[in-house]
């Protein structure tokens, strides 16, 4: 077609779209590539790669240390000298403390819940964008990757809750039933979490700078969200107005962590909580699972272009 | 023209397919445009390979048929899932290369059964245990050949409807390059397609029997490997 005589190839292919070849894909039941599934196949073929989401996460949290001495003492080393720094800077040098009961156990208990929450975050930020090398050699459903960090954030709690349960027993805070009520919390935690790394996964694909931001944005979510002081002192009497109060007590961060110290901590009653808790941390969950879990599939074909 | 289509079974379409990357350098976006109309239907049984001059698409294109980067206008039809020999951007430096081996066939997506009862013929075939106990130690501690062999040996080990190998065979020592030529061929047998980017016109004319060339992002010449190859080395002896 596009043969002339000047042309200096020999023999140049045939330019230009041919009518007939999506009639002779359907013929022969070919589909098209890199379109986008459905979501209940999106959800299926996720689901069929879970050995890949778990055997990735624990890659990554394995190589975290693998060159260190002590190697993998440190999963559990970290959270408490993590828990050291805060007990100083908060309990001893700025004694936000007052008022407070078994503070040790109340603010290494908010540290390691938020730093779930956090770091997840943070992670999903970083779940595409440092994984282009992947996204753009192999074809799997890419909410894999955000799902992953996640998991490897779950597993660096169960490190952390080892650490925590070391704490709390040099406390005098020891080991009784109403502890499991910290598996439901922390759960539904990891459901929220994960829902805000696809999402922050899909953002981050498209505007890089977005990772530059969030550590002021993580920030100011840890200092309104009770890590060291109580929400419950902040928000009694009517100190404050009450849509600033009723936001305080609702964010979802405050939620889980409070529920965690009132599933570990004896001090920490009920009337701590605010109404409706558990109502409240199952509701973000399901909202940011489901939310974040669609709203990452939308842009399934665009990650890893450009 | 569909009569003579219809004869084989088609299994990639490329009907049309132009690309473009999205390149932002600071505050600026430019647009690349890396395939610029590319058009070919390939059938079961045929090895195609891939020739051109650096920048002239060949990766691009390879990565649209294997669906993981969407044309911006044409489109691409595949039979099953086609599958780029890429498996070296799921391993791990820091891991050991047993872990990798896991880890890399997960990410190609096989089962853990199937990992498990191909596990010893990958470190094998990969040779790394021929001299000392590798297959223990970090990645990062091989040399980049073994390296190579080890990442070649997982991408390998599964069968492939489609199967597309991007310059992987440059790697490894000779007795390396004479089983992976044995192993391709075997692939080709059970893939339906193979496509193979190379370098090396002897490995083009050797493996495949058809070849298509691409310059600046279109197709210049679809045809006999014999009869591209030498089209495009004449081509490249004009231009110097
Ligand atoms: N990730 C990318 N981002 C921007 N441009 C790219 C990217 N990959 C390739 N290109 C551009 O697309 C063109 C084709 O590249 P490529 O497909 O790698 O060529 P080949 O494999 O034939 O050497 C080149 O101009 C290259 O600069
Ligand atoms: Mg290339």
């Amino acid at each position: 077609m596009t043969l002339t005589a000047t042309s200096p190839a020999p023999a140049p292919a045939p330019a230009g779209p041919a009518p007939d070849l999506a009639a002779l894909a359907a013929r022969h039941g070919l589909v098209e590539s890199g379109a986008r599934p459905c979501l209940p196949e999106y959800t299926r073929r996720l689901w069929g790669r879970r050995h890949f989401v778990t055997a990735f996460a624990t890659a990554r949290l394995t190589a975290q240390y693998s060159r260190a001495r002590l190697g993998q003492l440190w999963q559990v080393m970290t959270p408490l000298l993590n828990a050291t720094v805060y007990y100083f800077v908060f309990g001893v040098l700025l004694r936000t403390k007052e008022g407070v009961r078994d503070f040790v156990p109340f603010l290494v208990t908010g540290v390691f819940v938020w730093t779930f929450t956090s770091s997840t975050v943070l992670a999903g930020t970083r779940a595409l964008t440092g994984n282009l090398g992947l996204v753009r050699a192999l074809h799997f459903p890419r909410a894999a990757l955000p799902v992953a960090y996640a998991v490897q954030q779950l597993q660096q709690l169960l490190f952390s809750m080892a650490a925590l349960t070391v704490i709390l027993c040099c406390c005098g805070q020891f080991p009784r039933p109403s502890w499991l009520l910290a598996l439901p919390a922390l759960g539904l935690q990891a459901t929220f979490n994960t829902g805000l790394a696809l999402v922050m996964a899909r953002l981050a694909s498209r505007t890089p700078d977005i990772a530059q931001l969030m550590p002021f944005a993580l920030r100011t979510w840890m200092y309104v969200s009770g890590v060291m002081w109580s929400v419950s002192h902040a928000v009694r009497g009517d100190k404050m107005p009450h849509l600033v109060a009723v936001a305080l007590e609702w964010n979802p961060a405050a939620l889980y962590i409070d529920l965690t110290r009132f599933a570990l901590i004896d001090s920490f009653a009920a009337g701590q909580l605010p109404p409706y808790a558990w109502a409240g941390a199952a509701g973000w969950a399901l909202l940011a699972g489901v939310g974040g879990f669609v709203f990452f599939w939308q842009a399934e074909e665009t990650y890893g272009r450009g | 023209m569909a009569d003579a289509y219809d004869a084989r079974t088609p299994t990639v379409i490329a009907d049309d397919v132009h690309i473009t990357y999205r390149v932002h350098s600071g505050r600026t976006a430019r647009e690349v445009h890396a395939v610029k109309g590319v058009t070919f239907v390939a059938h079961k049984g045929e090895a195609i390979g891939l020739i051109g001059s650096n920048g002239s698409g060949k990766s691009t294109l390879l990565k649209a048929v294997a669906g993981l980067i969407r044309p911006a206008r044409g489109r691409v039809y595949t039979r099953g899932q086609p599958s780029l020999l890429g498996v070296n951007a799921a391993l791990m430096n820091d891991l050991t290369g047993e872990r990798n081996v896991v880890l890399g066939g997960l990410a190609m997506g096989m089962t853990r059964r199937q990992v498990r009862e191909r596990y010893q013929r990958i470190v094998d075939f990969s040779g790394i245990d021929d001299k000392g106990d590798f297959s223990t130690l970090p990645m990062r501690t091989y040399s980049s050949g073994m390296a190579a062999r080890l990442r070649f040996s997982i991408a390998a080990a599964r069968s492939h409807d489609v199967l597309m190998i991007d310059e992987a065979l440059a790697t490894g020592d000779a007795a390396f390059q004479r089983r992976s030529k044995a192993r391709i061929a075997e692939l080709r047998a059970t893939a339906g397609t193979v496509f193979l980017v190379s370098h090396h016109h002897r490995t083009v004319t050797e493996t495949c029997d058809r070849a298509l060339w691409l310059e600046a992002g279109t197709l210049r010449m679809d045809g006999p490997a014999a009869d591209v190859v030498a089209a495009y080395e004449a081509h490249a002896k004009a231009k110097k």
